[in-house]
């Protein structure tokens, strides 16, 4: 079994479903010739041709509206924004019309797109490259926000994103891009969405994180291991809808919960997830829960972002905290 | 110095206000007869708007963007597209879904707060109605694209406002259109106010037509008041787009004879010399005019078809109070093509609002 990175995973389910379905077509700023500033689309141009693999005009917006039209007219486009800063622009697509498009045609106009983003901090990139927009998206009703945190589940979950009948934002962690390998077999399996992975099993104290924090979530539940402390790690996947039910499985059984995110504070993704445990588990909370997230700040330029993400030693202390209370 | 470009803009008008031939006819209006099924249509529509106005005074159905003075530019639009051609509208196009055989009372079920008010089964690729400004036209661009991808002979038609082309997504859709040569015509809806601002506070543009320039596409400037004017403009640039041509630009030149929408009251920005100078200027009564002129309508066939259409009215408005109400359950329905299990059981809280449909959501 071939073992590759998280970015080659991505490129690879794009390979995979251009050549099962011509149906999708990739679009993008860079994404042809270039193969994406990242290399995500590498010789997917090549192979499929300038019409499936369209180098767009640069204006995000149109990107996204592009993708509805596409969508609505029965192509399965995978619309890529740079970066996720620049993704902010498209929100007024995805939440005014492919969100609601089939709602608002009752069933009539169906939008199966996908928007990829690289996501989050930590690459020292320039300003604007490093933001964590997953819960301003997760606010928008009639999509799917799914944020895979390994080669493997980024290759399954984009296949299923691709294949499914509804509009998704994929968040992809940029930090993880080349960070470490996995096998993948290229068979074209896909892997479940709405649906929360339990990466390892502990009884003491639940970490729920998402994308690049579930690197720190499970270096943190290594370091709990040495001493005696033994941590549940779950990578929540697809944010919305959000399985709350593999989370609360978990807190019922360790009654202790620190949610990890690396988006700032106020209205994260982490506080719907601290909501939902505290209102569907009360009882079963030894502690309440613990948010480890970033500042309430605008995300630093690169000198600053160690220190405004949150990481392993925040984490650890976190846990630690919910596990001395009484 | 060097001139590295220059430009002009066309303006196409065959009738005059008074609906008087100007200059040769196009082919297709050289039989006067041809243009009477286009005269039925404005009437219709004219008098289903008027209908619609008063049932928002009257509380039957909500806030109502009137199509009073565009009439023209449904009916011509509606008379060039070919079946399979995609429109994406703007809000206030509800005239053209008429001539593509969508039943006019989804138009009150729509402005009724009612979203089967963009079902539209007789055009199933056609665009819902469009609030939100200018972003139709991503979508347009998108749409044409895909049938550029597949080799086929379609069109998308976008149509929007003056106010629409000071917009990002304006310039964005027409852009890439240009780009990729994209099967798109573009129909620019100026009838000179965005709610109260005038068309010459929204550009310093002498024409709306002239963005197409920068965009590298075929661009002009209509009378939208004239139906011969519109489907011979529209037309030419819809068959041009078809077969490989590539986008075209329409402004087509109208004057909104309405309010806003009925929430509006356009005595506040606009006078009352200016509004009636504009009715001598307005569309159906112009081809109407040039019809009996050219022996194609009679007194007798204006008193049947007024007949006919008080008619059409009535039917429409006995369609849209028949519809029955939409259940609570109706939000979750299509939010996905399956709904996820974390929200059953929101969809079971409000379904019990109502219990005696709760057992029929799940039978169905």
């Amino acid at each position: 079994m071939p073992s590759i990175t998280l970015v080659e995973g991505i490129n690879l389910a794009l390979a995979r479903a251009m050549a099962d379905d011509p149906r999708v077509v990739v679009l993008g700023e860079d994404v042809g010739v270039n193969g994406g500033v990242f290399r995500a689309t590498a010789g997917l141009q090549q192979r499929f041709g300038a019409a499936r693999v369209a180098d767009t005009p640069l204006a995000e917006g149109l990107i996204a509206g592009m993708a509805v039209g596409m969508a609505a007219e029965g192509l399965r486009p995978v619309a890529e924004i740079q970066f996720a800063g620049f993704a902010y622009a498209t929100i007024d697509q995805m939440l005014n019309h492919a969100g609601r498009l089939r709602h608002r045609t009752q069933g009539r106009l169906t939008c199966p797109m996908v928007l990829r983003t690289p996501c989050g901090a930590g690459i020292r990139a320039p300003e604007h490259h490093s933001e964590s927009p997953e819960a301003m998206f997760a606010h928008i009703p009639g999509i799917r926000v799914v944020y895979p945190s390994s080669p493997a589940r980024a290759y399954g979950l984009l296949l299923a994103a691709i294949a499914d009948p509804d509009p998704v934002v994929f968040l992809e962690p940029s930090r993880l891009y080349r960070r470490f390998k996995e096998e993948v077999e290229d068979e074209g399996v896909p892997l479940p969405l709405d649906q929360a992975f339990v990466l390892r099993e502990g009884t003491d104290v639940t970490l729920v994180a998402w994308g690049a924090m579930v690197q720190e979530a499970l270096e943190a539940a290594e370091e709990l291991a040495a001493e005696g402390l033994f941590a549940e790690v779950i990578d929540v996947a697809t944010l919305k809808p959000l399985d709350i039910d593999t989370i609360l499985a978990s807190v019922r059984k360790t009654g202790r919960c620190v949610v990890v995110s690396e988006a700032s504070r106020t209205c994260s993704f982490a506080s719907e997830v601290s909501a939902n445990v505290s209102e569907l588990a009360l009882l079963a909370l030894l502690a309440p829960v613990e948010r480890v997230t970033a500042w309430d700040t605008v995300t630093p330029m690169a000198r600053l972002e160690q220190k405004y993400m949150p990481d392993a030693r925040r984490i650890v202390a976190a846990a630690r905290k919910v596990l001395q209370y009484q | 110095m060097t001139v590295v470009a220059r430009f002009e803009i066309r303006y196409t008008q065959y009738l005059d206000h008074e609906g008087r031939g100007v200059g040769p006819l196009p082919s297709f209006a050289k039989d006067a007869g041809n243009l009477v099924p286009d005269y039925r249509a404005m009437v219709l529509m004219r008098a289903l708007d008027a209908k619609a106005v008063a049932m928002q005074r009257t509380g039957q159905i909500g806030t109502y963007a009137s199509t009073l003075g565009k009439e023209a530019i449904d009916a011509g639009a509606g008379a060039v597209l070919a079946r399979d051609d995609v429109v994406l509208p703007s809000y206030r196009e509800s005239g053209i879904f008429m001539l593509r055989g969508v039943a006019p009372h989804r138009v009150m079920l729509y402005w009724g707060g009612d979203e089967r008010g963009n079902v539209f089964p007789e055009s199933p690729r056609d665009f819902p109605f469009n609030v939100p400004i200018g972003t139709q036209m991503p979508h347009a661009a998108g749409v044409a694209y895909a049938m550029k991808l597949r080799g086929e002979r379609r069109a998308a038609l976008a149509l929007c406002g003056d106010g629409a082309t000071s917009k990002g997504d304006f310039y964005e859709a027409i852009n890439a259109a240009g780009a990729w040569r994209l099967p798109m015509v573009v129909l620019v809806v100026n009838n000179q106010y965005a709610i109260s601002v005038p068309r010459r506070m929204q550009s310093a543009a002498q024409t709306l037509a002239q963005k197409g320039v920068a965009a590298g596409i075929e661009c002009e400037q209509i009378d939208g008041n004239d139906v011969i004017a519109v489907r011979d403009v529209l037309g030419r640039a819809l068959e041009r787009a078809r077969s490989g041509g590539g986008p075209t630009l329409v402004e087509a030149l109208t004057y909104r004879l309405s309010d806003h929408t009925t929430a509006d009251d356009a005595s506040r920005y606009r006078s009352a010399e200016e509004l009636a100078a504009q009715w001598k200027l307005e569309p159906v009564l112009r081809l109407r005019s040039w019809l009996a002129a050219n022996g194609a309508w009679s007194q007798p066939q204006e008193q049947a078809l007024q007949r006919e259409v008080a008619a059409h009215v009535q039917q429409t408005v006995k369609a849209y109070l028949d519809t029955p109400a939409l259940e609570a359950a109706q939000m979750f329905r299509h939010l996905y093509a399956r709904l996820p299990r974390v929200y059953a059981w929101q969809l079971a809280a409000v379904a019990e609002q109502e219990p005696e449909r709760h057992a029929e959501h799940h039978a169905g």
